[in-house]
């Protein structure tokens, strides 16, 4: 029983992360019809914007980690829209799919070539003790990535739903053509979409990359289980990537210790099949006509 | 171009293609005939056309994404490499592969196509990796990472095919084979109702196409083509192991259909020499290819989304009026 709590809280630290990128995720398809290949590597290339600022010029821990936060912001949020989408919106899906493809391996490949292809150590702010409670052992560093994603999804949340700037960019993902007419300035809130998701990824990056080190290749996995956590959650929802992050994070764990340490992969990828099965809209998805 | 005219300037290229290991300069010419290594090259070169053929028919065609074509090339590849070594003979491992690959599309394809349309980018993706895992896991039927060593090469009719040249004709006669049966089925009704779908899917269906059963077999037999690459891929190299049957490479195939030009009958010809052939040149360089490669993609679909087969159709009919 302590045994299932501890994999349980360290299944939803890691969901919480896979959240933050599937929310990344979700937000740019409903805005722009952008699906994000490049979503994992995205999460694996602002910590090291963060080991460039430490190595090369020397930056402390906390300045880098910002650097890190708003270098992602202007590079996978500004220059993503208007470098590689920009020129193929309104051109349908197939384009930017193959377009996102090439740009995940450009950043792998770049990472690879010029920095390391080795995986690097990454620093973190939480401390790294464990507590016993009532017989179940707690890594406050766990809790600590729990607390941060949790709140970074909050604030989200609250922006979304609270703000003015944070509905007209919900009326822009609903319905862009009467957004427009209603005055909603769609491009902006287009752009605001991108650094957003940027944002998003750079948190995670920094939360995950103490765990998992920083390579070059993490982006594949993490990229696909942002993935597997949108739909499973509902494609078309936020609220849904939420629930599917934390669900895959949780089964993950759950999966390495009780079933197989080499068919763990497989566990997201089924509950995938299945889900497009039984219930394609999503766990908390609303239907869409179909595209055909 | 009328019927006989592209036959012709097919068989043309077929016999251009079947000359290109010969040494011809005991006839006068003075070309002196591709080497051992050329001559593989240029075998891998039409092994991944086929399977990029099939990809062209399931994107460019049917207007999907499919993110499994290196998986089902995997499938072919190990279905022929074990049957073989079991004693099987090549002809009905070959068909075997197709015929798996083609089963796997309809199943893997059924449930994806009534969803949306991008839900069978989904689900060959999470297939993709989870062929991958099994190739790599399940030691005692694939020898896991370490691979199956010594796959023998068949004879055709007795004739051993073990020599590279000999084996790039007998992979080059299939190749022409299968290019000629999907050359057909694109001219067949069954075929226009593809252009059909893909110029206005809704107005297809208006006219009384079923949209999703067409849409269907195009991924079935598109994943066959990838099945039959696979098949003649295992004794081509001599040697599988998972790699290069991973997502990555399945990636890679989207890419090279799209670079070539999708939608062109001969953009997976060009997208496989670029993607097989340009790595040789770019030996010196071989670092940075791939990164080469993304930015030429991007650019690719930023300027000219047609490829370089639709780029160089624009500026022939653009020289034709001037």
């Amino acid at each position: 029983m302590t045994d299932l709590l501890q994999l349980l809280i360290a299944g939803l630290a890691t969901g919480a992360i896979y959240a933050l990128a599937a929310i990344g995720f979700t937000l740019l398809w409903q805005t722009s019809q952008t699906i994000n290949f490049a979503q994992g590597e995205f999460v694996m290339v602002p910590a090291f914007l963060a080991l460039i600022a430490m190595k090369w010029f020397g930056a402390p821990v906390l300045p880098a980690l910002l650097l890190a936060v708003l270098g992602s912001m202007l590079l996978l949020g500004a220059a993503f829209r208007y470098v590689v989408v920009g020129p193929l919106l309104g051109r349908g899906v197939l384009p930017l799919v193959i377009s996102t493809i090439a740009l995940a391996i450009l950043l792998k490949e770049s990472v690879k070539d010029f920095y390391s292809a080795e995986a690097q150590p990454f620093p973190t702010l939480l401390p790294d003790t464990v507590v016993t409670v009532g017989g179940v052992a707690v890594s406050l560093a766990q809790v600590g990535v729990l607390v941060v994603a949790l709140l970074t999804i909050a604030l989200l949340q609250w922006f979304l739903a609270g703000t003015r700037t944070g509905r007209q960019m919900q009326a822009t993902a609903q319905n862009p053509t009467v957004a427009r007419i209603l005055g909603v300035p769609v491009e902006r809130m287009i752009l605001y979409t991108f650094l957003i998701n940027a944002g998003l990824a750079a948190v995670a990056s920094i939360l995950i990359s103490p765990i998992y080190l920083a390579k070059f290749s993490n982006g594949e996995t993490l990229g696909l289980i942002a993935f597997v956590a949108a739909i499973v959650g509902g494609f078309n929802q936020v609220r849904g990537a939420i629930v599917g992050g934390l669900l895959i994070g949780v089964l993950d764990n759950l999966a390495a210790a009780y079933v197989s340490t080499a068919y763990r992969q497989a566990i997201p990828l089924i509950l995938l099949v299945l889900i497009i099965l039984f219930r394609p809209q999503g766990l908390l998805g609303r239907r869409e006509e179909r595209a055909v | 171009m009328s019927t006989r005219a592209t036959l012709l300037v097919g068989l043309g290229l077929l016999v251009l293609t079947a000359l290109a290991p010969v040494d011809l300069t005991s006839v006068g010419l003075p070309y002196p005939g591709l080497k051992r290594y050329g001559t593989y090259i240029l075998t891998l070169w039409l092994v991944t056309a086929i399977a990029a053929m099939g990809v062209n028919l399931i994107v460019g065609y049917a207007g999907q994404e499919t993110l499994a074509q290196a998986a089902f090339v995997g499938i072919g590849a190990y279905l022929t490499a074990i049957a073989t070594k079991a004693g099987v003979p090549f002809g009905i491992a070959f068909a075997a592969s197709g015929l798996l690959t083609f089963a796997i599309g309809i199943v893997l394809g059924f449930p994806a196509l009534r969803v949306q349309k991008h839900y069978l980018a989904f689900v060959t993706l999470a297939f993709s990796v989870l062929c991958w895992l099994v190739f790599r896991n399940e030691q005692w039927l694939t020898g896991g990472v370490m691979g199956l060593r010594d796959i023998e090469r068949p004879s055709l009719f007795g004739w051993p095919l073990r020599q590279h040249v000999r084996f790039y004709w007998f992979v080059l006669g299939i190749a022409s084979l299968l290019t000629f049966a999907l050359w057909w089925i694109l001219r067949s009704p069954w075929g226009r109702a593809f252009t059909a779908l893909r110029e206005n899917a809704v107005r297809a269906e208006s006219l009384g196409v079923d949209v999703r059963l067409y849409t269907l077999l195009a991924f079935a037999l598109g994943s066959a083509y990838g099945g039959m690459a696979g098949s003649l891929y295992a004794p081509l190299v001599e040697f599988i192991d998972p790699s290069p049957f991973a997502l990555g490479p399945s990636l890679l195939f989207m890419l090279m259909v799209v670079i070539g030009g999708a939608g062109t009958f001969a953009g997976p010809f060009v997208g496989a020499a670029v993607a097989v052939l340009l790595p040789e040149w770019l030996r010196a360089w071989e670092t940075y290819y791939l990164l080469i490669y993304a930015v030429l993609v991007m650019i690719v679909m930023a300027v000219f989304p047609g490829g370089v087969v639709g780029l160089f159709a624009r500026l022939l009919t653009g020289r034709a009026r001037p």
